[in-house]
């Protein structure tokens, strides 16, 4: 078997990555890289939300509140002080797993948090676990019912963490402190670490990509094409279309959570507005412009995009422009900007949602 | 295939978007002063802030700048969007090599950037008005607005004068309104005062007639703390006036824009609230120290954007002017600013003469506030 | 809970429920003519309440709403021309997203014309603290108004879709599109119209609540979701079902705030959403095999 192409383009990919980062460093625009670094954990999710939408055509307009569930329980467990509740059961044995932490507080008190490692796995955790319960109900609807009971979960994550105190209500979550995966790499917003910190979520991104290509490559992958194609004549060969579709939800939402605990940590912050709707179908809209069932345009189509709205590009028309986007890819080019005049081996297969 | 090369041109063109150096208009006169503003979103404060800033430098620069240095302004809509604010603070920390910035409008945002203000050592005069800002004290961090919890205080004092000990506090949900209402919840027990009933409304909101109904099923209560910057504000008013109930309501600075007040209608007479001077300007004696400033501020701003003055714009107006004054005194090096500014006193704004000191970046006392009602749809000093 | 705080809470319940049954009542008419839930049809309120008060400046108050109405009504029909016409085979996806672009970019436009701030139309009797005793409580003359300007519509409607020929050919469209062609009904009107027709009830119950609830360039999402809730809530397609859902989401919601922190008022709606979702998705009085046989 020869060797995959599709690691070929990942390994191009990675050249690009790193050629980018040294072009910068010689021509002195490293500031470009803040918003690279951003621009890709943003990507994460967005090719989750591709593999959800193109491979299951399954729509999700709340997306980002897996993204405020992964951030939020990253920032709010490793802020919050549990020194109160130090000597229950849980923290007792979480102390001695050595999963809680002591830092100072702004004011210099003591501070009892969880470290950022095993906040993390909660995070992703609990978005896992919300994506199963919801999932199962919300998969067996279709068409506008799936998109509005998408909808209505991204709003009550929006709703619940603006009217909880944990979570900071409208001020959202600060101080949020470094994350050391390894000793010399740690995600943070420091200046000093702003290159590691790039080849951290470049890293992630690549990582999440290779992920993905496999599993579209895979059995799974067929299975979901055929899914895709068909959900019928898929059950029809045997296919558990439940269960891959809930597995696909899972997987986008894991991803969605992933970002958004990384990106609290190198923003060292998080507020309510990324669980917001506008947040929500901007994702969406980036999809849909990538081609839906083309993990590439997504991976590029959100950087780009995410790389002019975080430089200040659009203004403040930044929600208008994606609502045109959005607009104009669906009337005009519904399988993505990639495709307009050009036909592809790929996609021939793997049809638009719907169609 | 195709594809993939398809692909690889669409990524190098913009890898080559990246190659180009930024534009540096690196003049030696020219000072860069970034603003983060939210001009959209949730709260409008950026607006007038934005108006303001932008009609100041071009009266500056038009009168030479400060010492022969023009000042340059960039300002960036965050939308109220935190996430924004940090990426714009970075870039105009350095790729714009700003002198110094102005803003956040609000304290979710300010407080996500005050630590990368610090590493870099740059000037951070934030519009946004929680004590968290300026508590700890940070070296390069100041702001305008008054603390809320002076606020509160002159609120409280004239409940005392007024003999009402039971009061329900209602609050947007936004991070002025959280600020607010945990400011009074704190600073209640030291007046005497005990809160019944705390709610908290959307900004959103478009009717609060059940949670009035609520408030006012409570016999207890002798008066209503509303406070919020947001639209909803009025309604609220409007909704306890239209149940019947004539009970005293008390509101926040946030009440400042007389468009809140067109909004509540009749409903919003007799509300009292405290406010810097600037809404009352024109009320004031010819003798009070900052009724030059006030006056001037106002009729400029109004003569040019055809709209009135709000208390927002004001603490744009003193970042701006205070900025503009420290690098007036000790030229154009970002340390010798910051001292500068540390040690202002006596300075006259909009919000109140600011004494600055190193364990002070606010300012701002009590006195910075005045009590205002509303009398037949306009601004009126509150006479006791 | 003694009489007049329980009366407060139920004309507060309704008032918000028949707001959001008119919502609700403009999505099943597009709905039933096409197929499409159209996300924009909370800027049409918005819309009804934001050009009334630009015309005020020029003519009195009914006229001014009158324009507005009317010009309400052609950018919904101008909103099908351009937008929704011309595709063929629509999935259900692609109309979603699109009507919800269409939803921002009218948003935006509104947010550069009219600017953020917060507008009203003067109340039509009295003035904000006007309050006239009912039942032994008090409330505002404006809201007997939105209650009774919406039901008249609602009478309107079953009216119109009962004994007008047009009202009968729209019908004949919802059942069954080709049929319709086949006996010679101008489809493609039809759907035209009907964008029309939910622009104008909008835009009415838009102005009618604009000085109790302020018109801001932003209105229109809250309003469409709640008013989505509540034709799920109904069914689908069926408007009247539509008014008795929205009153009971509106009371819900007014009563929510004795038990619940008004923070998460909001949140009722949507979890009533999602509940209803999950277990009853043909809504409290829609049938389920009238629902499985109606194409998405």
């Amino acid at each position: 078997m020869t060797f995959p192409k599709r690691y070929l383009a990942v390994a191009g990919l990675l050249a690009m990555v790193v050629g980018i980062q040294q072009l910068t460093a010689l021509t002195g625009t490293a500031y470009y890289l803040t918003q690279l670094t951003m621009a890709a954990y943003y990507s994460l999710l967005i090719i989750g939300l591709c593999l959800l939408m193109g491979y299951t055509g399954q729509l999700s307009l709340g997306h980002a509140g897996f993204f405020a569930i992964g951030g939020y329980i990253s920032a709010a467990l490793t802020t919050h002080d549990f020194s109160a509740h130090g000597d229950t059961l849980l923290l007792g044995l979480m102390e001695k797993t050595g999963m809680l932490m002591h830092r100072q507080s702004l004011y210099g008190e003591p501070l009892l948090n969880v470290h950022p490692w095993p906040a993390c796995f909660i995070a992703i955790g609990m978005a896992v676990l919300v994506a199963l319960v919801l999932g199962v109900p919300v998969l067996r609807l279709k068409g506008h019912y799936l998109a509005m009971a998408t909808l209505g979960f991204g709003i009550i994550i929006y709703r619940v963490v603006l009217a909880s105190e944990f979570f900071g209500e409208a001020d959202g979550i600060s101080e949020v402190p470094a994350f050391n995966l390894l000793p010399g790499l740690s995600v943070n917003g420091d200046f000093a670490f702003r290159v590691t910190n790039y080849y951290i979520a470049w890293g992630l991104l690549l990582l999440g990509l290779v992920l993905l290509l496999n599993l579209i490559h895979s059995r799974v992958g067929r299975a979901l094409r055929s899914i895709h194609g068909s959900e019928e004549a898929a059950e029809a060969m045997g296919v558990d279309t439940s269960r891959y579709k809930l597995y696909i939800f899972v997987i986008s939402a894991a991803f969605a959570a992933a970002a958004g605990s990384f990106l609290a940590h190198y923003n060292g912050g998080i507020g309510p507005s990324e669980a917001g709707v506008m947040k929500s179908v901007r994702y969406v809209a980036i999809v849909a412009v990538g081609g839906m069932a083309n993990l590439w345009g997504a991976l590029l189509m959100g950087v780009l995009l995410n790389f002019m709205s975080l430089r200040g590009m659009f203004g403040t028309y930044d929600d208008a422009v994606f609502g045109i986007i959005l607009i104009l890819i669906m009337l005009f080019a519904p399988r993505g900007i990639l495709s307009l005049r050009m036909t592809n081996v790929f996609r021939a297969r793997a049809k638009t949602p719907g169609e | 295939m195709k594809n993939m090369f398809k692909k690889a041109i669409v990524a190098v063109a913009a890898a080559g978007m990246l190659a180009l150096p930024a534009l540096q208009a690196a003049v030696a006169d020219t000072i860069t002063v970034g603003a983060i503003l939210a001009e959209t979103g949730p709260s409008f404060l950026g607006v007038p802030e934005a108006n303001t800033l932008r009609m100041l430098t071009e009266e500056l620069n038009a009168r030479g700048g400060i010492n022969g240095n023009t000042i340059e302004l960039i300002v960036k809509d965050s939308g109220g969007n935190p996430e924004k604010a940090i990426s714009f603070a970075k870039q105009l920390i350095e790729e714009n090599k700003v002198f110094a910035i102005i803003g956040p409008s609000t304290s979710g945002e300010t407080m996500k950037i005050k630590n990368i203000a610090e590493q870099t050592e740059t000037i951070l005069i934030s519009c946004a008005a929680a004590e968290v800002i300026v508590n700890p004290v940070a070296k390069w961090v100041f702001k305008t607005p008054q603390m809320d919890s002076d606020a509160v205080k002159k609120i409280y004092m004239e409940m005392n004068r007024q003999n009402i000990a039971k009061i329900a506090v209602v609050a947007g949900n936004t991070g002025f309104g959280k600020a607010g209402k945990d400011q009074l919840l704190q600073i209640a027990p030291e007046f005497g005062i005990e809160v019944v009933i705390s709610e908290v409304y959307d900004k959103d909101a478009t009717d609060l007639s059940a949670v009035v109904a609520k408030l006012m099923a409570n016999k207890d209560i002798q008066a209503v703390v509303n406070w919020s910057i947001v639209p909803a504000q009025s309604i609220i008013i409007k909704n306890i006036r239209q149940a019947g109930w004539d009970v005293p309501i008390f509101q926040s600075h946030g009440f400042g824009n007389i468009k809140f007040v067109q909004a509540a209608g009749d409903a919003a007479d007799g509300t009292i609230f405290p406010a810097g001077r600037l809404l009352v300007a024109d009320v004031l004696p010819d003798d009070h120290p900052q009724k030059e400033v006030l006056v001037k501020y106002k009729n400029d701003y109004e003569s040019r954007f055809k709209e009135d003055v709000s208390t927002f714009g004001g603490h744009a107006y003193d970042a701006f002017m205070i900025l503009v004054q420290a690098i007036a005194e000790a030229g154009p090096d970002k340390a010798k600013v910051r001292d500068a500014i540390e040690n202002m006193k006596g300075f006259v704004g909009t919000g109140g003469i600011f004494n600055f000191s190193p364990e002070d970046h606010t300012g701002l006392g009590l006195d910075g506030f005045e009590l205002i009602t509303v009398k037949d749809g306009k601004f009126a000093l509150y006479m006791n | 809970m003694d009489s007049s705080l329980f009366l407060q809470y139920l004309f507060a319940g309704i008032t918000y429920g028949i707001i959001y049954a008119i919502v609700a009542i403009g999505f099943n008419i597009i709905y039933n003519t096409t197929g499409i839930i159209n996300f924009a049809q909370g800027e049409f309120l918005m819309l009804g309440g934001m050009i009334s008060i630009s015309m005020l400046q020029f003519m009195p108050l009914p006229l001014a709403i009158a324009v507005a109405v009317l010009v309400t009504m052609l950018i919904g029909a101008l909103i099908e021309m351009v937008f929704i016409r011309w595709i063929n085979n629509p999935s259900v996806l692609r109309m979603v997203v699109i009507t919800i672009g269409i939803s921002i970019l009218i948003r935006e436009a509104a947010l550069h014309v009219w600017g953020e701030s917060v507008r009203a139309l003067p109340y039509f009797i009295g003035s904000a603290v006007t309050s006239i005793a009912v039942f032994g409580t008090r409330i505002s003359p404006q809201v007997l108004i939105v209650i009774g300007a919406c039901s008249i519509m609602v009478l309107g409607l079953s009216l119109f879709f009962r004994y007008t020929s047009l009202g009968r050919e729209m019908r004949a469209c919802s059942a069954n599109r080709r049929a319709a062609t086949l006996c010679g009904i101008n489809v493609k009107n039809k759907v035209t119209l009907s964008f029309m027709l939910s622009a104008g009830i909008g835009a009415l119950a838009g102005a009618v609540m604009s000085p109790i609830t302020y018109t801001q360039y932003d209105n229109g999402t809250g309003l469409a979701i709640k008013g989505f809730t509540v034709a799920i809530l109904g069914g689908l397609g069926n408007s009247l079902a539509a008014v008795a859902a929205g009153l009971i989401l509106g009371i819900i919601e007014a009563f929510s705030v004795s038990f619940l922190p008004l923070a998460f008022q909001d949140a009722v709606a949507i979890t009533i959403l999602l509940i209803i979702l999950f277990l009853r998705p043909h809504g409290l009085f829609g049938s389920s095999e009238a629902a499985r046989l109606k194409e998405f």
